[in-house]
């Protein structure tokens, strides 16, 4: 058996530096009375401590400590007890780290993340002068507000509790059974929150006329009840993520996806192929596949898709590039070939569609035809004889083209499209490849 | 054996090669593949891999999984740094080893989302308070971004500090076939630890160059890491003699090293008069007009800079001596002919340093960058 620990508080530095009749050095005192009562490991626990003068309070215990950013402190408590589940984690912030990391604060709550937060809440900023925080009673004087704070205060605790915390309590620094709440709060698995009010007595005792009896009528006054509020058995969010992921562990990592040559591609030289269609149109698998119908072929790819914002609406434009060696500069300002299969594509390669000259190749659905001005030769396909579906049609003129420009054989370009692919996606996809061989047999040039 | 694969994977084939055990990040376009890939892949080696309710709170996460042990890792672009900003000072004060992707796209603010550029590279090395030294690697190919990014952990677990690895919308999402045979491996490292015995004082160092022992929290020793101005033992201090030492520690552990990070490629077959130097997506074309320059009987040479911080100074000043004229195209306004300049300035004769620079959101071509070859 272990020696009983009489004292967490470091040897070292025996005072605490808070001004005098500061709440802090009472809440330090009811910690350490709680340490002491649950005997805690010191090397499995950690004090994450805020800005502020609560900031400094971690130097004053023998157990792990990390100080970070003004109100990040829940942060980093998530990340070590993320990474160390069994750890104790016990978080010291001010009513400031409240409001600053006021996000953080909902969303471990509502994550319900296993530290213990102690909200050394003495309604105002006591380092950086006085200034009201987001737990200055309504009237309260501040540097901030000498007129008095118009704002309402932050009811911190049922904020935590409706968003899902395990345990809340909402107490003074005064209270005599403090130890014996932070014990419990330590003792839950999930997040548990104590809000402490205290008195500062630089400047918000001073500038209100504050005192104990006035700290217990505010609270009083907004209606704001004391003791614990909130227990819960909600799932603790480390273990119930470690419980989640077991059945993962020894999954193959990131395997590799090799793409096997088996097919040969006569093409010569690099082919620069830009598909221009809309949103929600395939355009950019049946690129992908493309570019894997080439590589089956022994091909280089590349694949560039762009896209407004949004994904479902607008246009899409895919550029691939084909060559027999690795490609570097992936833009295509010249297209050798360029597929205008709708309206939206065709707003975005005007550029293009002036850059290529009469070596080059506009294919194009018949609606579009006459929109186009080019130099290009213009391939127009004939929808009529065999309609494909809207959906289908990238697939089905991208098809035509792998046929029409020679570029490596259809086979490898139907391998593509079902590579990866669920039965009745494949079925979907080879049906507007034959598609694509009625509309390539009535081509007009 | 050829793959056909876009940058976020192969920075996530790198992360997990380097033995990466915990990410958090942010859905933001266009770093958002990475986030998707290691949260897929974390759980299969029974690692940590969370998306955070912002940036902050991500980088925050890393930060303090950080310091129990884990190799950290997080990704965004230019608006998610931003929010980072002020946690990467912390990682530079309290030596916390971290790898920050940066996936650059047209600023400023929320600028376009989907448009590729290279602006953040003077923001990568000035991006936090005080203005001490970072290291940002700077990837041209997906072989680079997987041996990079295991080069960029191996740098953090050294020298505890954040490390950057500076891609671009382009270079993660684009899919190219890559040879992934070819991948270069690389050794790992692991931060020094303090041995088990003894006493341990977190932010000691023999001398002001040397990196600190680590353990962790939650290991051995008590340990007391702070984002405050600290001395050896973590406490905070306002002594200019502690703080001289403390600043000048963070400022001697990564500049005594600069010749660990001098990262380049020089292609350089013959001395030429003129020197291309570039990096990231921009470098590919680069190295196209080189090559059709070459064809068209002109001499020049090339320079892509895989560590853009610290500034390969040395490898810089040896490519670029005896050089008439230097080329150096990049995505922004020119943000690292800054650095050329400064180097050009001390050399005799001194080169005239020429841009080549898009902010239009396009790629700059191999030809605008071989008009500047003569």
């Amino acid at each position: 058996m272990l020696p009983e620990i009489t004292t967490y508080r470091n040897s070292e530095r025996a005072r605490y530096p808070f001004c005098p009749g500061c709440g802090h050095a009472l809440v330090n005192d009811h910690l350490n009375a709680a340490l002491v009562q649950l005997q805690l490991d010191p090397r499995q626990t950690v004090i994450v401590t805020d800005i502020g003068c609560v900031g400094m309070s971690d130097q004053y215990f023998d157990v792990h400590a990390f100080h970070g950013l003004h109100g990040r402190a829940l942060t980093y408590a998530t990340g070590i007890k993320l990474a160390k589940p069994a750890l104790k984690v016990i978080v010291l912030m001010g009513d400031g780290g409240v409001g600053i990391g006021g996000h953080h604060l909902l969303n471990a709550a509502r994550r319900n993340i296993g530290v213990t937060v102690l909200v050394f809440n003495n309604l105002n900023f006591g380092m950086t002068g006085g200034e009201h925080s987001v737990t200055t009673p309504h009237g309260g004087i501040t540097a901030t507000t000498r007129g008095g704070n118009l704002e309402r205060p932050l009811d911190i605790c049922a904020t935590v509790a409706v968003n899902g915390a395990s345990f809340v309590y909402r107490g003074t620094a005064f209270d005599k059974d403090l130890p014996a709440r932070i014990a419990e709060a330590i003792q839950t698995p999930g997040f548990a929150l104590l809000d402490l009010w205290e008195l500062c007595t630089a400047y918000y005792v001073p500038n209100n006329r504050f005192s104990k009896t006035e700290l217990l009528q505010t609270m009083q006054a907004l209606g704001l009840a004391a003791g614990v509020l909130q227990r819960t058995e909600n799932a603790e969010f480390a273990h119930a993520y470690r419980a989640r992921i077991t059945d993962q562990r020894g999954q193959p990592v990131a395997p590799s996806q090799p793409v096997e040559q088996k097919f040969e591609s006569a093409l010569a030289k690099p082919t620069r192929i830009v598909l221009a269609g809309a949103a929600g149109g395939k355009v950019r698998s049946t690129a992908s596949a493309l570019a894997l119908g080439g590589m089956y072929s022994g091909l280089w790819a590349t694949q560039r898709d762009d896209y407004p914002t949004t994904v479902m609406s607008g246009y899409s434009v895919a550029e691939v590039i084909l060559s027999r060696a690795e490609i570097l500069y992936m833009g295509i300002e010249k297209p050798d070939i360029l597929a205008v299969i709708s309206p939206e594509g065709l707003s975005q390669v005007p550029r293009q569609l002036r850059a290529m000259d009469a070596t080059q190749t506009v294919y194009v659905t018949p609606d579009l035809a006459n929109q186009i001005e080019t130099r290009a030769r213009k391939v127009v396909f004939d929808l009529d004889r065999a309609p494909v579906p809207k959906k289908a049609l990238a697939l089905a003129t991208t098809a035509a083209i792998v046929r029409h420009a020679r570029l490596y054989p259809l086979e490898a370009l139907r391998e593509a499209i079902c590579a990866g692919q669920r039965a009745e996606f494949a079925q979907e996809n080879l049906r507007a490849l034959e598609a694509s061989e009625t509309i390539l047999q009535e081509v007009v040039s | 054996m050829r793959e056909f694969m876009d940058g976020a994977e192969a920075i996530t084939r790198g992360a997990l090669a380097a033995g990466c055990n915990f990410f958090a990040g942010y859905p933001i376009t266009p770093a958002t593949p990475i986030l998707l890939r290691m949260l897929r892949e974390l759980p299969k080696i029974g690692g940590v891999g969370i998306q955070g309710e912002d940036e902050i709170a991500s980088i925050g996460m890393c930060i303090g999984a950080a310091m129990t042990g884990a190799k950290a890792m997080t990704a965004t672009s230019g608006p998610g740094l931003s929010l980072y900003s002020e946690n990467i000072g912390l990682g530079i004060m309290g030596e916390v080893p971290l790898v920050i992707v940066d996936v650059m796209r047209l600023g400023p603010a929320t600028g376009g989302a989907t448009t590729v550029a290279q602006g953040d590279v003077q923001f990568l090395r000035w991006g936090t308070s005080g203005g001490f030294p970072v290291i940002a690697l700077c990837p041209t190919n997906a072989a680079e971004c997987y041996a990079l990014t295991q080069r960029a952990f191996n740098f953090a677990e050294r020298f505890r500090t954040p490390v950057f690895i500076a891609t671009d919308k382009e270079m993660i999402s684009a899919q190219q076939s890559v040879e992934t045979s070819t991948f270069e491996n690389i050794p790992i490292a692991d931060r020094a630890r303090a041995p088990a015995e003894g006493e341990f004082v977190p932010y000691r160092v023999k001398r002001l160059a040397d990196t600190p022992l680590f353990s962790p929290i939650g290991g051995a020793h008590l340990v007391r890491f702070t984002t405050s101005m600290h001395g050896e033992r973590g406490i905070l201090t306002k002594k200019p003699s502690n703080v001289n030492k403390t600043s000048r520690h963070l400022y001697e552990k990564i500049e005594a090293h600069r010749a660990e990070f001098e990262l380049v490629a020089f292609d350089a077959p013959e001395r030429a008069p003129t020197v291309v130097v570039s990096y990231g997506i921009t470098a590919r074309s680069m190295i196209e007009a080189a090559r059709d320059a070459r064809a068209a009987g002109k001499k020049v040479s090339t320079l892509t800079v895989h560590s853009l911080w610290p500034v390969p100074a040395r490898a810089l000043r040896d490519a670029l001596r005896g050089a008439t004229r230097v080329v150096v195209p990049e995505l922004n306004f020119g943000q690292y002919r800054l650095e050329i300049e400064r180097i050009a300035l001390a050399l005799d004769p001194r080169p005239q340093v020429i841009g080549v620079n898009r902010v239009d959101g396009e790629l700059i071509t191999p030809g605008e960058i071989e008009e500047q070859i003569l």
